[in-house]
């Protein structure tokens, strides 16, 4: 096991044209599960594929435990690497598969039985040694991989994508198997996905790129609450955080107004208190985030305050069951936040019908397509970021 | 306007019928056509093979297909027609010939094709430019200089002219093919065995190679094929009886000055050497396409 350090880990590709990863810095504690997250393209794999040294690095440096290993080979890293894609060999067994690293180390034949009969009881595996992977389902593949990466007892797991192969009901079996498989031999492991369920709930703490360039890096429950910027703030979370054009207004005792389009929500002292930040904006433009989750049917909560209501039609509802998704326009400018894996040009155009926001309601809520919405805002969880740079208004 | 449909049970049938029997009909006539096409290409072979089994003087003497007298004869006098020697000596020099070609091709050609795949060095692409520019250089004009050369070197009627350069990856259709198939292979099964620790060497032999059987066997079939078939550098290389080779040794039945040619020796023994690349080449008809599919090329 060991500790794994980024400093300002750059990759450039064409002659300097493209920046696929820009000074990336980390720092990932021993036995930790960093979770590297982010859109398609944002220089996750490749920051990861640099660490395995199957990449060459531009500028900066990777340290694995105390050893500077920019220049040594990818075997003599101590690393295993979890494809995407498995990378099982197909002409080989499953026990080769697995034996495979340790039969190249050219250990005892004994020892070799012994390590992949215990991988192979760890992951349930028994049964299948003499099956090809070609014999094999998607998760046995998957258990696969994972056998060969931890036969080898490495100080560092490195994982690609490994779940996204697998349809959504193995993908949630795997993503806790592969979570308790961690916790369980306490390996330092930098895990790369797309999905920021998985980052959420797999990584002890998230980093988040985009364009090459680390937003925040954070525990979940951090980068859910207090998201650095608008990009993390519509990154982490699904349905995505609301974010709108607002202006606050004058700071008085018992807070502020705080308008959004033709209505209004009051915001508390203690929103204030906790962001002191905010009283710079008084009178001033800011963006407003509210999570879908932080709103609510007022019929479910009649005691909610007057000042934190909004009034709008309820345009679609999706019932999920356990909760209802609700869609329904605003009067005030929605804020565009590019996201290459979303189809922000056909979003709807602001100032027409007023921008489209989103709800999640309770599953005893009654609101149906087309009737008139009253709902709720949780105004103590309202995010704030500067209109200019995007950036959280914390402090 | 819309006439009333009603269903007709008799009528479905006499149109189902009528379908079925246009189809047959087209069938026939197809057939027929393969058939005649058939016959046509294979009435030499057919000829050759009742030719051989007939007494020499009846070969040219009647017109008819079927002998009227049934003999091996033509096989004992073609396996023996040149004194203590059999034509089984011949056959014993085409295999040698043959299995260190096939030896040669597959060890030198897919050594290379790993290299220009998998591996980075300089000038990759100029190399691998030049090496697919010498398929298209004529054998003819390489002929004569390579003749001298291997003159020069005392290889001329031995065989080593015709298999030394196999070890050195010279047939670069087979390094070309082998290269299209490695790169389809996903690199990540490389990077995988990289990082689990494999050499160049450990991940060519125990992950590349096996993968690349499909095409092994195309260059193996095919490399077999072509050495079997070489009459022309056969001819050149291999002056003394004893190293002659199957199609050189064909050629002895004929006396193109006019003395006595053993025809009914010449069609037994060339059905006799027809075997070998048949049964090759049913044997590994499957691995073969298999090879070719994977490459793009059927």
């Amino acid at each position: 096991m060991a500790h794994v350090t980024l400093e300002a880990l750059t990759k450039r590709y064409g002659g300097n044209a493209i920046t696929a990863v820009d000074n990336l810095s980390l720092e990932i504690e021993d036995g930790e599960f960093l979770v590297l997250v982010g859109p398609s393209g944002c220089g996750k794999s490749t920051a990861l594929r640099m660490i395995a040294g199957l990449e060459e690095i531009t500028d900066g440096a990777v340290w694995i435990g105390d050893e500077f290993v920019n220049d040594v080979h990818p075997k003599d890293r101590d690393v295993a690497m979890v494809f995407q894609n498995y990378a099982l060999y197909p002409h080989m067994s499953v026990f080769t598969n697995i034996a495979f690293p340790l039969q190249i180390a050219k250990l005892p034949k004994q020892e070799i039985r012994r390590r992949v009969d215990e991988a192979a009881r760890i992951l349930q595996l028994q049964d299948f040694l003499k099956r090809r992977p070609g014999q094999l389902s998607g998760g046995q593949r998957q258990r696969v991989a994972m056998g060969r990466a931890i036969v080898r007892d490495p100080a560092v797991f490195l994982m690609d994508e490994p779940l996204s192969n697998l349809d959504a009901k193995l993908r949630v079996q795997m993503r806790s198997e592969i979570h308790r498989l961690q916790r369980r031999l306490g390996t330092t492991t930098i895990y790369v996905t797309h999905d920021q369920v998985e980052a959420m709930t797999m990584g002890d703490r998230v980093a988040l790129l985009k364009d090459g360039v680390l937003q925040q890096v954070d525990t979940p429950a951090d980068m859910y609450n207090r998201p650095a910027n608008t990009f993390v703030a519509t990154f982490i979370g699904s349905p995505a955080m609301n974010l709108f054009h607002a202006s606050l207004g004058e700071n008085g005792d018992d807070g502020s107004r705080l308008a959004l389009g033709n209505q209004a929500l009051h915001v508390s002292k203690h929103v204030f208190d906790r962001r002191p930040g905010l009283r710079a904006y008084a009178n001033q433009p800011v963006i407003v985030g509210i999570r879908p989750e932080d709103m609510e049917d007022t019929a479910l909560v009649p005691d909610g305050a007057q000042g934190n209501r909004l009034h709008s039609k309820a345009e679609l509802v999706e019932a999920l069951g356990s909760d209802q998704i609700v869609h329904f326009a605003l009067d005030a400018q929605h804020v565009d936040v590019v996201d290459p894996d979303l189809l922000t040009d056909i979003a709807p155009e602001p100032g027409t019908e007023g921008s489209f926001c989103i709800a999640r309601f309770s599953a005893k809520s009654q609101i149906r397509n087309g009737d008139p919405l009253e709902l709720v805002v949780d105004t103590d969880r309202l995010q704030f970021f500067d209109p200019s740079s995007g950036l959280a208004i914390h402090h | 306007m819309a006439t009333a449909r009603t269903y007709d049970p008799e009528l479905l049938r006499q149109s189902r019928m009528r379908r079925a029997n246009a189809q047959r009909l087209r069938k026939f006539g197809l057939h027929l056509i393969l058939i005649t096409l058939l016959v046509v290409m294979l009435y030499p072979v057919i000829w050759m093979v009742f030719s051989s089994l007939r007494p020499e003087a009846e070969i040219f003497g009647g017109l008819g297909l079927i002998p009227t007298t049934w003999t091996l004869e033509n096989y004992r006098t073609g396996w023996n027609l040149f004194g203590d020697k059999t034509f089984g000596l011949f056959f014993v020099n085409s295999f040698v010939i043959c299995a260190l070609a096939i030896a040669g091709n597959l060890i030198s050609c897919s050594m290379a094709a790993y290299a220009f795949a998998r591996l980075n060095f300089r000038f990759k692409w100029l190399w691998f430019s030049l090496m697919l520019g010498s398929i298209m250089l004529p054998i003819h004009a390489q002929l004569i200089p390579q003749y001298i050369f291997f003159l020069n070197i005392g290889w001329v009627n031995t065989i080593l002219p015709l298999v030394v350069p196999k070890f050195l990856a010279t047939d670069a259709f087979f390094v070309f093919l082998m290269v299209q198939f490695m790169r389809s292979l996903p690199p990540e099964l490389e990077q995988a065995a990289m990082i689990d620790g494999a050499s160049y060497w450990q991940r060519y032999w125990r992950i590349i190679l096996p993968l690349t059987v499909p095409a092994l066997v195309t260059t193996a079939v095919f490399t077999f094929i072509f050495t079997y078939n070489d009459f022309f550098s056969q001819l050149i290389y291999l002056t003394d009886i004893d190293k002659m080779t199957v199609p050189v040794a064909l050629r002895l039945f004929l006396d193109p000055s006019g003395g006595t040619s053993s025809f009914g020796g010449l069609f037994a023994m060339v059905l006799v050497s027809i075997g070998p690349v048949l049964g090759f080449f049913l044997a590994s008809q499957r691995l073969l396409v298999r090879g070719i599919a994977t490459q793009g090329f059927k």
